[in-house]
């Protein structure tokens, strides 16, 4: 009993010396935002699926956690668009006492919201945007970018690929900054292990038809075509890919590709396509529990963001808890300090650049004849290790990394 | 062989791939032209319909096992009702208002439907399978010749040039050409003009669906593949010269064919060398290239 009331007692002296404020959860509640595409380009890959995996990480926290505080969500359509971004973002920190920006596909919009957001001390959590820049020259200490990027993403392809024998590549590039940047970092990787490029050929964006820049790709003889852009334009390129006869006999690799995309593909038009992901629901007993749940709600089986999402929330919500404050440098600490377990991520950490390091996949895609129920859609070829998915903390170019 | 340092073979699949493009561009500006030439509305709402064109082929198969051949005729068939819906209720009443009111309300309907299917089927789009009949490819010898696209072509074309000789060529279309000039007049004759004028939408939101169910198997139809392609469409009609039937096609094919060859020259500017041209064709001759100046 007196070692009860001495604890309690530390416990509260400790927090009066830490400074009232701090040893409490602001208003007694928790606000997460969800700041989406819910329209545009990327609203099935993110979007509505990404508030609805918020949703069950805050459901599962307070069924499980039973913390003494509440938890709310708010979402809105961000539009692709970084100045609606960041006027969002600066509203619900100021006024409607969010502690935490989330989602954020579409690198510009997830640029602009992390500094507003570091200006006002909150964290902000990405689980959409694909650029290198927020964990290099972008980086600060209160954002983690959670799932995947465009480096993981063109390296698991473009090494796999070349080492299995595609030594000779091609490039179909959205004439944009993104594809630009996806074509450099690939190119740079099939050098590096043994294949050569024989050129590539920079398409507007966005574009409906492929052929002219695919006869393009066909005529230099290349066996790997990379598609070094995302969305619509990668799916019709594959589509077309197949009408024109360019595949099989040369391959495809999907340097950006989303499970949304070969849904919407299907199996005839995107199979045997290799692709890197940061998660798939079919990998194993947990990843197929949670995925269930999901499509029990959204009726589509979830992408990697939507999963990594989930993901961040919880690991977030968490860390709130057991720092037992909402303010943003404590939380995290607490969130860099703790490992992330669970069915997305085996031993995830949060590097000092604020880049989230777990184990990303190799998958090919099945044949139809494979594939025996809805969304069976992928063999894992390959698990790459975290340590080698990422971009070196020795290729950093975020000031906070101490090298 | 070379042209221009191109290889031939590349040249000249380039150029037939600018003609099957064209064909696309062809058919859809011919629908704008008619309506334009006839209703004096410039339909915004073109893309959108054309997206439903696909859309509706789509779901067609996929819900009720309609197959592609009964698409071709059904789906035209249903978006063009919908058209003469709208031009009943809605598009009438701004017949003596500024141009600019028809195309603010096309332009508000086209982000409604385009809201409607995204909320519906999501953004990243179906696949459409080419009908068996079409499947596969010729080699031509310098090129792997899908049958499908050839086919788009030819059916483009005659559709085209089908529509051309209606109005034109044949009593119908004297009517209709009339009653654009002067409708009092052919009223008095005993014809009746506003149900001409239905008709006339009814079919330029018609051949955009053709276009629709002709693009579906080539494109994923998705609900922004109009958006996509009405603004180059729109451009094709202002250089050919608003309301000129054959200008529109003809400029739609040879539109096709410049934007393909640009492609393979210098790619970064294939997405503006239509709307270069037509800032040139307006500078120039601003009726267009067929226009009749006023």
């Amino acid at each position: 009993m007196h070692k009860k009331l001495l604890t309690a007692a530390c416990t509260a002296a400790l927090a009066l010396m830490a400074g009232g404020a701090q040893a409490q959860i602001s208003g007694n509640v928790v606000k997460v935002g969800v700041l989406t595409d819910m329209s545009g380009t990327y609203s099935d890959l993110a979007g509505q699926g990404t508030v609805v995996a918020t949703q069950m990480a805050i459901d599962d926290f307070v069924a499980q956690e039973k913390p003494a505080f509440k938890v709310e969500m708010v979402s809105a359509d961000h539009q692709n668009k970084a100045d609606i971004s960041s006027n969002k973002a600066r509203e619900w920190f100021e006024r409607e006492g969010v502690d935490v920006a989330t989602e954020l596909v579409t690198t510009s919009t997830a640029l602009a919201v992390m500094k507003v957001a570091k200006e006002m001390n909150r964290v902000t959590l990405m689980s959409g945007p694909g650029s290198t820049a927020i964990t290099n020259e972008q980086c600060n200490d209160l954002t983690v970018h959670y799932t995947y990027d465009t480096y993981a993403m063109a390296n698991g392809t473009a090494r796999a690929v070349t080492k299995q024998g595609g030594k000779t590549w091609f490039f179909l590039t959205a004439d944009y900054a993104f594809g630009h940047s996806l074509e450099k970092d690939s190119s740079a990787v099939v050098t590096a292990s043994g294949g050569k490029v024989l050129g590539s050929v920079r398409h507007p964006f966005p574009a409906s038809d492929f052929s002219s820049f695919l006869l393009q790709a066909q005529a230099s003889g290349a066996q790997i075509i990379g598609l070094a852009n995302a969305g619509a334009d990668t799916t019709n390129a594959i589509k077309q890919a197949a009408e024109f006869g360019i595949t099989p006999k040369q391959q495809l690799a999907g340097l950006l590709m989303f499970i949304s995309d070969v849904h919407s593909l299907g199996l005839k038009n995107a199979q045997s396509m290799y692709l890197t992901t940061g998660f798939y629901w079919d990998l194993n007993d947990e990843t197929r529990a949670w995925s269930k749940r999901f499509f029990d709600k959204q009726k589509r089986m979830p992408t990697m963001v939507q999963a990594g999402q989930y993901s961040s929330v919880l690991h977030y919500l968490k860390a709130v808890k057991a720092a037992g404050t909402d303010e943003a440098q404590k939380v995290m600490a607490q969130m860099k300090k703790t490992p992330i377990n669970d069915f997305f991520a085996k031993n995830g950490q949060i590097r000092d650049d604020g880049r989230m390091v777990h184990d990303m996949y190799l998958v090919q895609v099945k044949k139809p004849e494979e594939s025996k129920y809805p969304w069976d859609y992928y063999h894992v070829r390959q698990t790459i290790p975290a340590a080698e998915a990422f971009q070196p903390l020795s290729e950093s170019r975020c000031p906070l990394v101490k090298k | 062989m070379e042209i221009f340092g191109v290889p031939s073979a590349l040249f000249g699949s380039q150029l037939l791939i600018g003609l099957i493009n064209g064909s696309f561009y062809a058919i859809l500006s011919l629908g704008l032209a008619i309506i334009f030439g006839l209703l004096n509305i410039i339909n915004f709402a073109h893309g959108a319909q054309y997206m439903m064109g696909a859309f509706v082929a789509w779901i067609a198969l996929t819900k009720f096992g309609v197959n592609y051949w009964a698409a071709l005729l059904l789906s035209p068939l249903l978006v063009g009702a919908l058209g003469v819906l709208l031009e009943r209720t809605m598009l009438r009443k701004l017949y003596k208002l500024d141009h600019l009111y028809g195309l603010l309300l096309t332009f508000g309907l086209a982000l409604i439907f385009e809201g409607i299917f995204r909320d519906q089927y999501g953004i990243s789009g179906q696949s459409y399978e080419v009908p068996e009949l079409l499947q596969g490819g010729v080699n031509l010898g310098f090129m792997f010749m899908p049958i499908y696209r050839g086919w788009v072509v030819v059916a483009a074309l005659a559709v085209c040039f089908g529509t051309w000789f209606m109005i034109e060529k044949t009593k119908l279309g004297a009517y209709l050409r009339a009653g654009t000039e002067n409708p009092q007049i052919v009223q008095a004759l005993g014809i009746n003009v506003p149900l001409l004028i239905t008709f006339t939408y009814g079919y330029g939101v018609a051949l955009a669906a053709f276009a629709g169910v002709l693009a579906a198997p080539v494109y994923q139809v998705n609900p922004q593949m109009g958006s996509n392609l009405i603004i180059v469409v729109f451009a094709v009609v202002v250089i050919g010269g608003m309301g000129s039937i054959m200008g529109s096609i003809l400029t739609g094919l040879g539109l096709g064919l410049i934007e393909g060859l640009t492609r393979v020259f210098y790619p970064p500017a294939s997405a503006v060398v239509v709307f270069f041209i037509m800032v040139i064709v307006l500078l120039v001759r601003p009726a267009g290239l067929f226009g009749k100046t006023a």
